[in-house]
């Protein structure tokens, strides 16, 4: 079995993306915990609302006496770029309205960068698929772990674990770099958030990166226009 | 703690998850080939790479993760598999933070 897993790279793959995610969902536990949330809130903080930006973000605001007027917008506008990766798997997450309603729980930000980075239509549904399960069990048994005993394992960013997001998002967007007009709207998106990160508010620069595509979006409208 | 917090951050980022799952449903395939709609993630995942690599909270910072970030990209560059990035980088940051 274990052969079996290492030889299936999508899997491999997923497996390591759910150690770091677990790491991180221990740390979230003890976090909400500490908020004043009780376990059962946060595990169906976890359970419901499955994206870890905005659930880290919700409890540390409201941990530090920010009230939930203060928590919501910002773990809202975190959770907003959720709509804008289903858009971009419209085939992925298709389906009868049932399987669309549990896909869309699972839509993310890993489970969106290993999709589009396989090469056909069926391994992008599978890796969405993996990618999902191996997220949501992480996410959800270290959320359980964290509440109720995570102080001892400390801070995630002793271990390195908050570079090792960006680092498999790099790897995860580089096959795509390869497509016309991808590497233009990367370098926009990139300056577009980086730019706002001082002069937003939270999840804001993230939200407004996809500005980053709209010249190549124009350009490749124009090029199907002419070729008509 | 009572419950309407815990229900109205849940429900909102399910719903703005079901939000764009049923936007896509909607969308007439042809418009959505001839946008290449798969290319608006590249731009937010860079976006996110950079944001989580060289900011905190609203301010600009170099630190651990920058060099991780770098080892990271030539990994990538010289198609190392997945875990040894995963496993650079995380080790990179580490250490850099154990000798500050």
């Amino acid at each position: 079995m274990i052969g079996s897993m290492a030889r299936d790279p999508v899997l491999r793959n997923a497996l390591s993306l759910g150690v770091a995610t677990c790491v991180y969902a221990v740390s979230f536990g003890v976090l909400s915990v500490t908020a004043g949330f009780s376990v059962s809130q946060t595990c169906v903080l976890s359970l419901v609302t499955f994206t870890g930006a905005s659930q880290l973000t919700f409890v540390s605001v409201i941990g530090a006496g920010g009230g939930v007027a203060g928590a919501l917008p910002p773990a809202l506008l975190l959770a907003g770029r959720n709509a804008i990766y289903a858009l971009s798997l419209k085939q992925v997450v298709s389906g009868s309205w049932l399987r669309r309603a549990v896909r869309a729980q699972a839509v993310i930000d890993e489970t969106t960068a290993m999709a589009h980075a396989q090469p056909t239509l069926t391994a992008k549904r599978r890796a969405f698929d993996v990618t999902a399960v191996c997220m949501y069990v992480a996410w959800n048994s270290g959320t359980l772990a964290g509440a109720l005993a995570g102080q001892a394992l400390g801070d995630p960013r002793e271990y390195g674990l908050d570079a090792v997001f960006p680092a498999i998002f790099l790897a995860l967007i580089a096959p795509q770099l390869r497509r016309p007009g991808a590497p233009r709207a990367a370098v926009a998106g990139a300056i577009i958030a980086l730019a706002l990160v001082p002069l937003a508010p939270a999840g804001v620069p993230i939200l407004a990166s996809v500005l980053g595509a709209a010249p190549t979006l124009l350009a490749s409208r124009r090029r199907t226009g002419r070729s008509r | 703690m009572t419950w309407w917090p815990v229900l109205a951050v849940s429900g909102g980022a399910y719903g703005l998850k079901l939000l764009g799952v049923v936007l896509a449903g909607r969308l007439d395939p042809d418009l959505a080939e001839r946008w290449s709609l798969e290319t608006i993630v590249v731009p937010v995942l860079a976006g996110l790479i950079l944001v989580q690599t060289l900011t905190t909270a609203d301010r600009y910072v170099i630190d651990a993760r920058t060099p991780a970030l770098l080892v990271a990209a030539v990994l990538v560059w010289r198609q190392a598999p997945f875990v040894i990035i995963a496993i650079a980088a995380a080790g990179t940051a580490a250490i850099l933070r154990l000798i500050a």
